[in-house]
């Protein structure tokens, strides 16, 4: 074989193995795209499930995914963000800093069904907040926390270190130097990972499961302490727990459908929130 | 080294042509510094006088970047790294142990090798030390911004476009924004690490003769690679050879008739 057309071979592997990526994507889009869009209407997303949820729409699992999205936000970037400033900008080197990044790193992966009883336990159990967006939302939180701190850990380290000698010879403390100097350059990465982090919660259905995710309600959740219905687990539900399961299909691909359109726009939100702060820091 | 108390008292023909007396601001008193097992200055001791420009020179890794951040202690980020001796500022010791870090970088302030803007306006970048150290009052900040601006000989050049980024001026320019913004807390030292070597000869030229004015309010230590450049803007030249201090003097003597011959074979280039 000549050396051209071993390059030849070699070349088109790589390159079919840069298209697969593609190639799944599209097929993914393309079966539930092709299967969910029937189902699609106004009434699908604002109106309740009726009759054994197998007519009506899915309105309060999109209002419970909404929900405990939000809780998940509120839990995992404050805290992730936190921590990576301690590590990234306080802590020395030694045990106990390796001893936290090992924890990070670990805890990434930890399987999602673990965090779902590690939250029973804790939130819904030991807690006392029953089942509901609270718990399920804390569970989640916990679950994204690694992403939240690598990616925010990822976005100080790009900030150059003469951002930081900068303020610091002038005078700065750290913690000034950090707030008025690093944190306004880290932060559309730190919201970058952070938001692709909120994504990946969203559709998990695990941690829900056991922690606050309803099979079926009637009504929308009133206040943290409720049981809520979720997007993901709804679709579990229709795709194989459902008494008439091959009726209610197209609602399960429906269903899909407007879980992956939000996960694809909250990632176009970080996009474009990138992309922002990145113009208004380069002149 | 035996010239540094001749030094103080036969200083009046220095370039620095003002009727302030002769006394030294700063002071390094056998200093050593260490990275770790790496011991990057040994025993230097060296005086830094008061309103004049002492230039460091040496080949790359010779220590006098090093030595330049003892002086305002920007070597305390650096982890694993140890100080010995003293470095006096007025007389006191600035590695004591009450010493205000904060305090003493306010006193003496540093401008770096890349011009380094922060990703704010012109007019945020000189107002950032003033408004850490706690001015709020709007009238005060124009003024302080004004002035640091009109110090750094780039007023003119920006007094239109304040509120524009640090980062659309030329690198010359932003060079000497660092340097307003390094006077708008009112220094009384400035350290220059470097301040010209990533720009053209032009912008070199204005920062020279920029040094030139300061030295009348400030007290100026400026690291450089330009042998040229330390001749013509210092009046005092430190020699540094492998964290050591070869030969101090009055700059003419250090470039027309230095006593070590290390010192010679550097400035004639035969190394370095």
């Amino acid at each position: 074989m000549s050396k051209r057309l071993k390059e030849k071979i070699g070349f088109t592997v790589l390159r079919l193995a840069g298209l697969l990526v593609i190639i799944i994507l599209g097929i993914i889009l393309y079966d539930i795209i092709s299967k969910g869009i029937g189902v699609i209407s106004w009434e699908f997303l604002s109106q309740m499930p009726r009759n054994g949820m197998t007519e009506g729409g899915i309105y309060p699992a999109i209002i419970g995914t909404f929900y405990v999205t939000i809780i998940t936000a509120l839990v995992s970037i404050p805290l992730g963000i936190f921590a990576a400033i301690y590590l990234n900008e306080y802590a020395k080197k030694g045990k106990l800093t390796r001893l936290i990044r090992l924890a990070i790193r670990n805890l990434s992966g930890v399987p999602s069904i673990v965090f779902g009883l590690f939250g029973v336990a804790l939130f819904v159990q030991g807690m006392g907040f029953g089942t509901s967006i609270l718990s399920a939302g804390l569970t989640l939180g916990l679950m994204t926390l690694p992403i939240t701190v690598t990616a925010s850990e990822e976005a100080l380290k790009t900030v150059p270190r003469s951002y930081r000698e900068g303020s610091l010879a002038l005078g700065a403390t750290k913690w000034q130097s950090i707030r008025t100097n690093v944190l306004p350059a880290a932060v559309p990465g730190m919201l970058t990972g952070s938001i692709l982090g909120l994504a990946r919660a969203a559709g998990e259905t695990a941690p829900i499961l056991f922690t606050g995710a309803a099979f079926f309600l009637p009504f929308l959740p009133d206040s943290p302490f409720s049981q809520f219905m979720a997007l993901p687990y709804h679709l579990y539900i229709l795709a194989t727990q459902h008494h008439a399961i091959s009726q209610v299909r197209p609602l399960a691909y429906g269903t899909a459908l407007v879980l992956i359109t939000l996960v694809l726009i909250v990632n176009l939100t970080a996009i474009i929130v990138r992309a922002r702060f990145r113009k208004r820091f380069k002149r | 080294m035996s010239n540094m108390n001749k030094l103080a008292s036969d200083h009046n023909t220095g370039k620095g042509n003002h009727n302030s007396p002769n006394i030294n601001k700063m002071e390094a008193r056998n200093l050593n510094f260490y990275y770790g097992d790496f011991q990057a200055l040994k025993d230097i001791s060296l005086p830094i006088e008061k309103n004049r420009v002492t230039a460091l020179i040496g080949p790359s890794g010779c220590g006098k970047s090093t030595f330049l951040r003892t002086l305002n202690r920007m070597n305390d980020l650096i982890e694993g790294s140890r100080v010995e001796g003293e470095v006096l500022l007025d007389g006191e010791n600035i590695y004591r142990k009450e010493m205000d870090v904060v305090e003493l970088r306010k006193k003496v302030g540093m401008v770096f090798q890349q011009p380094n803007p922060f990703p704010k306006s012109i007019y945020d970048n000189v107002a950032y030390g003033p408004r850490i150290h706690g001015v709020k009052n709007k009238n005060e900040l124009d003024r302080i911004v004004e002035e640091s601006l009109k110090g750094a000989a780039l007023w003119d050049d920006v007094k239109d476009r304040l509120h524009e980024s640090g980062l659309s001026i030329s690198g010359g320019q932003q060079q000497r924004l660092c340097i307003a913004r390094a006077l708008a807390v009112k220094p009384e030292v400035l350290l220059m690490d470097e301040p010209a070597s990533a720009l053209d000869p032009v912008a070199t030229a204005k920062i020279e003769e920029l040094i030139e004015i300061l030295k009348e309010n400030y007290t100026i230590v400026i690291v450089t690679h330009s042998m040229q450049q330390a001749a013509r803007v210092s009046d005092n030249t430190a020699f540094f050879l492998m964290g050591e201090l070869i030969e101090f003097d009055k700059t003419e003597k250090i470039f027309e008739n230095p006593s070590d011959q290390r010192t010679e074979d550097y400035i004639t280039g035969r190394f370095g």
